[in-house]
C-alpha cells in the first residue's frame, strides 16, 4: 500500500503562535524545478503590524534577562537544530536543489554559526563596553544595550545558514526581531520557527513572516515602533526607498549584502545603543 | 418595604407613571419579573453579527473621531494624585499634541476627592465634563447616608456627572425596592443649589448580575428610578463591558424611548481597549437605537487605554505609516 503524501500548509509565526495570514492569502512553494512542495502563508501589512506588537511586548522581558541566560537559551536552540538536521537537509535539497553533501554542510555551518553567536551573549558586553578615562573623581562607563525591535529582511538564498546569520546576532543582545523570510525558499524559516516554538525562547522574541518582502518591507521600514532595519536580503528590492522611509524615525539601517552575511560581532554591536554612566568615585 | 410617596420625589415620577400610584415593593417586583426573558443565544449571535462589519477609510476616520468625542477618560486608582489628574486633564483637552485637529474627549472620570483638581485643571468653557464616581464605588458597600454624602461632596466640588453603583447584593436577593429607593435618593443628592441636577449614570456591574435577564431588569429598574445613563461596569470586576450586554442595555433604552419618548444614555465601561472593539460598539449603537445616540449626551465609553489606541490608529491614517506607543503618552 502506498503512503498518501500530505503536503503541508505552513503558517506565520507571530508572538509564539502560528496564525494564518490575516489576509487569508497563501502562495505555493516549489522546488527549484517548479514542482509543488507546500503552501505557505502570504503575510500582509497587518500581519507585519501584529508581529511588531508581539515583538515589542516581548522586548522588556527578553532584554531584561542576563546575557548568560540568553546564551543558554540560544545554545539550547542549537541542540534542537541538531536533532532536526535531517528535516533541514531535506528541505534545502528540495527548495534550493542542493546535493545531500552540500545541504548537510550548510546545516552544519548554520548550527556552528548559532553556537558561535550563542557564546557571544555574555561576552559582547565586555568587548563593546568600556571604562572611559576621565580627569576627575568619577567612574565613566559605557555599555551597549539592545536597541529594541529589529526588522530583518532575510537573505533570499543560503537557506538556514543565511537565516541564522541574521537572526542570531540580533536577538543575542536582547533585541526582538521580525524576520521576513526568503520568498522562494521559506521552508528553513518556517521549520526554524517550529524549533523556536518548542525551545526556551519567550514568545514574540522571534517572529517570522513569509510572503513577498517587496510588499511587507516598506511597512516595516516606515513603522514608528521598529528601532532598526537589517536589509541583508533586500538587494533585489527598492532598498534606497526603504532607507529613506526608515530615516523618518531615525532607525539604524544595515544595507543589503551580496552573498552570505559574514559571522562577525559587528552585526551584534550594530543593533545596540551605547549607554554612558557617570558616577562619583568618592566624596572627599 | 413600601416605597413612600414622600421618598419618591421628582425622579421617580417615571415609575409612578408606568406602574401607577401604588408603587410598592410588590408592584415593582411584578413589573420587573414580568419583563420578557432574554434570548441569550439570539442576543449573542446578533452582537457577533454586528461585530463583523468592515469600517474602512473615511468611515473609519469618522468613527475614530467619534470615539474620541465619546470617551470618558478615566483614572480610578488608589494611587491617583492631583498631579495624575492634572495630566489626565491635559490629555483630555489635547489628546494628540502632534495633531491639534483631534477632538476633545467627553469627560474625565475620577474619584470624588479628585474632582476639585480636575475642575481647576479644566478651567471654564473647556467643553470637557467632570464625572465623579460616588456611592462607595466600586463595591457600593456602605450605608445610604455615606453614599449620599459621597455624592453631595462630589456635586458640591463641581462634578457635572455622577457615576453611582447599585447595591448588587440587594438586587440579587430580590430587594428591588431598596435598590430603587437608593437610586432615587442619590438622584436627589445630585441636585445643585440652583435646582439643576448633575447627570446621573447608574452602574449595574453586569459582571456580577450573572444573567442577561438580570441585566434587563436592572437596566429597567435604573431607568424607572430616574437614571440619565445606564453604565455596564465599574471596570474593577471581570467580565466588564461586553458587546452582548451593551446591546441588551441599548435594547432597553430603545424600548423606553418607544414607550415614553425619553432618551436614556448608555455607557459601556471597562475592557474596551482597541479601536476595533470600540467601532463594533458604534455599529451596535447605530443599528439598535440609531445614529442619534452617537452623541456624548447619549453614549460614552468608559476607558483609559482606549484613547491611546485610537490615537495610534488616527496617526496611521494621517501619516500613512504605523505608529507606536512611543508616540502617545504613558498613562
Amino acid at each position: 500500500m502506498t503512503h498518501l503524501a500530505i503536503p503541508k500548509t505552513y503558517k506565520l509565526y507571530i508572538g509564539g503562535a502560528f496564525p494564518r495570514s490575516e489576509s487569508g492569502r497563501t502562495y505555493e512553494v516549489t522546488t527549484s524545478k517548479g514542482a509543488f512542495i507546500a503552501n505557505a502563508a502570504k503575510a500582509s501589512r497587518k500581519d507585519a503590524r501584529d508581529a511588531v506588537v508581539a515583538a515589542r511586548a516581548a522586548f522588556s522581558g527578553w532584554s531584561g534577562t542576563t546575557g548568560y541566560n540568553r546564551g543558554q537559551v540560544l545554545y539550547r536552540i542549537a541542540e534542537l537544530l541538531e536533532g532536526r538536521r535531517a528535516q533541514f537537509v531535506d528541505e534545502l535539497r528540495s527548495t534550493d536543489g542542493l546535493t545531500e553533501a552540500a545541504a548537510t554542510k550548510q546545516v552544519d555551518s548554520a548550527i556552528d554559526a548559532w553556537v558561535w553567536y550563542a557564546g557571544w551573549a555574555d561576552k559582547y558586553l565586555q568587548v563593546a563596553g568600556n571604562g572611559n578615562p576621565v580627569s576627575g573623581p568619577y567612574f565613566n562607563i559605557s555599555t551597549p544595550e539592545p536597541t529594541g525591535v529589529v526588522a530583518v529582511i532575510a537573505p533570499a538564498t543560503h537557506g538556514l545558514l543565511g537565516l541564522v546569520s541574521v537572526i542570531a546576532p540580533v536577538i543575542l543582545s536582547g533585541n526582538t526581531v521580525v524576520v521576513v523570510a526568503s520568498e522562494s525558499s521559506p521552508l528553513s524559516a518556517i521549520s526554524l520557527s517550529e524549533v523556536l516554538a518548542t525551545s526556551d525562547v519567550p514568545a514574540g522574541v522571534v517572529n517570522v513572516l513569509t510572503g513577498s518582502a517587496a510588499e511587507i518591507a516598506p511597512w516595516l521600514a516606515s513603522h514608528a515602533d521598529v528601532n532598526a532595519l537589517d536589509l541583508a536580503g533586500a538587494e533585489a528590492l527598492e532598498w534606497v526607498d526603504l532607507q529613506i522611509a526608515a530615516a523618518d524615525t531615525l532607525k539604524r539601517v544595515l544595507p543589503p549584502e551580496s552573498g552570505l552575511p559574514a559571522l562577525t560581532v559587528d552585526r551584534v554591536t550594530f543593533f545596540t545603543e551605547t549607554k554612558t554612566v557617570w558616577h562619583t568615585k568618592a566624596l572627599i | 418595604m413600601t416605597i413612600e410617596q414622600a421618598v419618591a420625589l421628582a425622579p421617580a415620577s417615571r415609575a409612578i407613571d408606568l406602574i401607577g400610584g401604588d408603587l410598592t415593593e410588590k408592584s415593582l417586583r411584578l413589573h420587573l419579573e414580568g419583563l420578557p426573558g432574554v434570548d441569550a443565544v439570539g442576543l449573542e449571535a446578533r452582537a457577533a453579527g454586528l461585530g463583523t462589519r468592515s469600517i474602512k477609510t473615511t468611515s473609519k476616520a469618522w468613527a475614530l473621531d467619534t470615539i474620541i468625542r465619546l470617551i470618558d477618560l478615566t483614572t480610578l486608582e488608589g494611587a491617583d494624585t492631583p498631579g495624575k489628574v492634572q495630566s489626565l486633564v491635559a490629555k483630555a483637552m489635547t489628546p494628540d499634541p502632534s495633531d491639534l485637529t483631534t477632538p476633545r474627549v467627553a469627560a474625565v472620570c475620577v474619584y470624588g476627592d479628585m474632582v476639585p483638581y480636575a475642575v481647576k485643571a479644566l478651567g471654564p468653557n473647556s467643553g470637557v465634563n467632570v464625572a465623579a464616581v460616588a456611592t462607595a464605588f466600586p463595591s457600593g458597600r456602605a450605608s445610604l447616608p455615606v453614599k449620599l454624602a459621597d455624592t453631595r461632596d462630589a456635586v458640591a466640588a463641581g462634578a457635572d456627572e455622577i457615576d453611582m453603583v447599585i447595591d448588587r447584593g440587594a438586587f440579587l436577593s430580590g430587594r428591588y425596592g431598596m435598590v430603587f429607593d437608593q437610586i432615587v435618593a442619590v438622584k436627589e443628592a445630585c441636585r445643585r443649589d440652583d435646582g439643576t441636577y448633575a447627570h446621573l449614570k447608574v452602574i449595574l456591574e453586569t459582571g456580577e448580575l450573572n444573567t442577561y435577564d438580570n441585566v434587563r431588569r436592572a437596566s429597567w429598574l435604573a431607568i424607572l428610578a430616574g437614571g440619565d445613563f445606564i453604565k455596564t461596569s465599574t471596570g474593577k470586576v471581570a467580565p466588564a463591558a461586553t458587546l452582548p450586554v451593551t446591546l441588551l442595555m441599548l435594547q432597553v433604552v430603545r424600548d423606553w424611548h418607544r414607550l415614553t419618548g425619553e432618551r436614556i444614555g448608555v455607557k459601556p465601561a471597562g475592557g474596551i481597549r482597541s479601536s476595533k472593539d470600540a467601532i463594533k460598539y458604534l455599529v451596535t449603537v447605530a443599528e439598535t437605537v440609531g445614529e442619534e445616540w452617537l452623541d456624548p449626551r447619549l453614549f460614552r465609553f468608559g476607558a483609559s487605554s482606549l484613547l491611546n489606541d485610537v490615537l495610534l490608529q488616527r496617526q496611521k491614517m494621517t501619516t500613512g505609516r504605523y505608529s507606536g506607543p512611543d508616540y502617545v503618552t504613558i498613562d
